[in-house]
């Protein structure tokens, strides 16, 4: 049911002017709701222009805190992605491996980091790093957020990898072995390539997950990160609610980007190659979503269901 | 080893009870919210189409960090909006970060519920109409109770994620779980342990819900 106007009938002139009715009525509440945002904020001087100038006129809001805090962002959310990624797959085929001493371990590992938040593993990265390492004080809160971020997304990954792998055509796998292909080649040569387009939209909403992850950091371990830069901009400005929108819609801009590459990726990878059909939809993958219970998982011809953990 | 477990000073499992109530409160907001606006966009009023698909679209690519934060400096400090409570309490930052939290994972809901929608086959929704059924009737009595039955593991993993997101309100220092261990291994010297502990107490409280729900979701699933 993917179209869903099949839900109602094509509005004759009765259901188009109950529509309108619904319509205004619906607006009434939305600018009742909103006309009392603005008085009260107007109330408390948030709307005042010279609140918000400084982000139009005052170079020094931008090269003094919102840059270098994006700057950090991106840092922690780049040193994440281009680590976790890498590890997440390995430990995601290390799943599918024959031997039960590579499966088990990389089981336990995955199942492990999933079912903690990532704040509680940034927090002990944070202490672990102080006392047995002698990594600097100042370079730490990054250390930490970039630890926690990996090790909670290598292991969501993992599970996107394995139910990606499991999600082709049982075909593929016999095809590779019948002309004599290794495990190895197996995997490397048909099974991921084919599995990364399937799990595309799925990795990338782990990605965006990254991106808004490292706010925490911020707001927990001192890493001066985006959101960090709030507090300094309403110190030097006054200007809270102006500081958090303008935050708010960096961190939209940047996910929408991350969001529309992938997209653009993704055409292109489905345009050069045949695809096996199989697809995992990202609609559902809440960000710490066990990916094997990710409906459409199941559309792949190797149908049984995904690998859900239930 | 476990000697640091002093629970006069450190109230465990009354951290552990505030994380279960918030993500309980949390859920339950977010259940509402999430099918109002699922409802929203599959709705025939243009309107309430864009509404809907501008509110999941601004809030899923918001950190909950920044929603959480803004709810109590913003919402409470600046614009005097406590939630009918004193300002300061805890009560405050409790029911603020439950706001944060119903607004935030309210839109994974809503996307979990429209696949869900997706999933019913076109002939029940025809059939319905051609019964001449309204739209509000065929989506409260026809399709929506298909679409839930369908979608019980993907909203058990929204409230796994929602369990391990109420961490996030340690930011505003509401006394759960994640900041009595952040307290925890800054007083005491004994950093394994204590994370252990609270790894623990979140399998603890993620594990049966998986388990569960998996279950249920099973049972109750429509067989075509």
């Amino acid at each position: 049911m993917s179209n869903l106007s099949v839900l109602y009938d094509a509005p004759g002139p009765r259901a188009r002017r109950r529509n309108v009715y619904y319509a205004i009525g619906f607006l009434a509440v939305l600018v009742g709701g909103a006309w009392w945002l603005v008085s009260t904020l107007q109330d408390k001087g948030q709307l005042e222009w010279s609140q918000w100038e400084p982000f139009f006129t005052d170079s020094r809001v931008w090269t003094t805190f919102l840059l270098p805090g994006l700057e950090n962002t991106l840092i922690a959310a780049g040193l994440s992605m281009a680590i976790a990624l890498p590890l997440g797959a390995l430990l995601g085929i290390g799943r599918l491996s024959d031997h039960w001493w590579v499966r088990v371990p990389a089981g336990a590992i995955v199942e492990f980091f999933r079912a903690i938040p990532v704040l509680l593993l940034m927090l002990f990265a944070n202490e672990a790093y102080a006392l047995w390492t002698d990594v600097d004080r100042s370079v730490r809160p990054l250390y930490a957020v970039v630890t926690g971020l990996v090790l909670y997304n290598a292991s969501v990954l993992a599970e996107v990898v394995r139910a990606g792998v499991l999600s082709l055509p049982k075909g593929q796998a016999d095809a590779a072995r019948a002309v004599g292909m290794r495990k190895g080649q197996l995997m490397l040569y048909v099974l991921l390539p084919q599995a990364v387009t399937a799990m595309l939209p799925a990795i990338v909403s782990q990605l965006v997950v990254i991106v808004k992850d490292t706010a925490l950091g911020g707001a927990l371990l001192g890493y001066s990160e985006l959101l960090g830069s709030v507090g300094l901009i309403d110190g030097n400005y006054a200007n809270l609610l102006a500081a958090f929108a303008v935050v708010a819609v960096l961190y939209i801009v940047l996910n929408f980007l991350l969001t529309s590459f992938a997209s653009w990726l993704e055409g292109r990878i489905r345009r050069g190659k045949r695809s096996t059909g199989a697809v995992l939809t990202t609609d559902m993958n809440e960000e710490m979503a066990m990916a094997g219970d990710v409906p459409g998982a199941t559309d792949g011809a190797a149908g049984g269901g995904g690998p859900g953990r239930t | 080893m476990f000697d640091f477990l002093d629970l006069d000073r450190y109230d465990l499992f009354g951290a552990f009870w505030t994380t279960v109530q918030l993500t309980v409160f949390s859920a339950i907001g977010s259940l509402i919210l999430g099918t109002l606006l699922a409802a929203m966009r599959v709705s025939p009023v243009p309107v309430m189409r864009a509404f809907g698909t501008a509110y999941v679209h601004i809030f899923r690519n918001t950190p909950l960090t920044l929603i959480i934060v803004a709810c109590s400096q913003l919402l409470a400090l600046t614009l005097g909006m406590t939630m009918w409570a004193d300002v300061g309490t805890d009560t405050m930052g409790f029911r603020l970060a439950v706001l944060g939290f119903v607004v935030y994972t309210s839109t994974f809901v809503c996307e979990a519920v429209r696949s869900g929608i997706n999933t019913v086959p076109v002939g029940q929704a025809e059939a319905a109409r051609a019964l001449g059924l309204s739209f509000a009737q065929v989506l409260t009595m026809i399709v929506l109770p298909q679409a839930f039955r369908s979608v019980v593991a993907p909203l058990a993993n929204v409230l796994i994620a929602l369990t391990k997101n109420t961490t996030v309100a340690a930011a505003i220092g509401v006394s759960e779980a994640a900041l009595l261990m952040r307290d925890m291994i800054e007083q005491e010297a004994q950093l394994v342990p204590i994370a252990t502990l609270f790894a623990f107490g979140f399998i603890v409280l993620t594990l049966p819900t998986g388990l569960l729900l998996g279950r249920l979701s099973k049972r109750v699933a429509v067989k075509r």
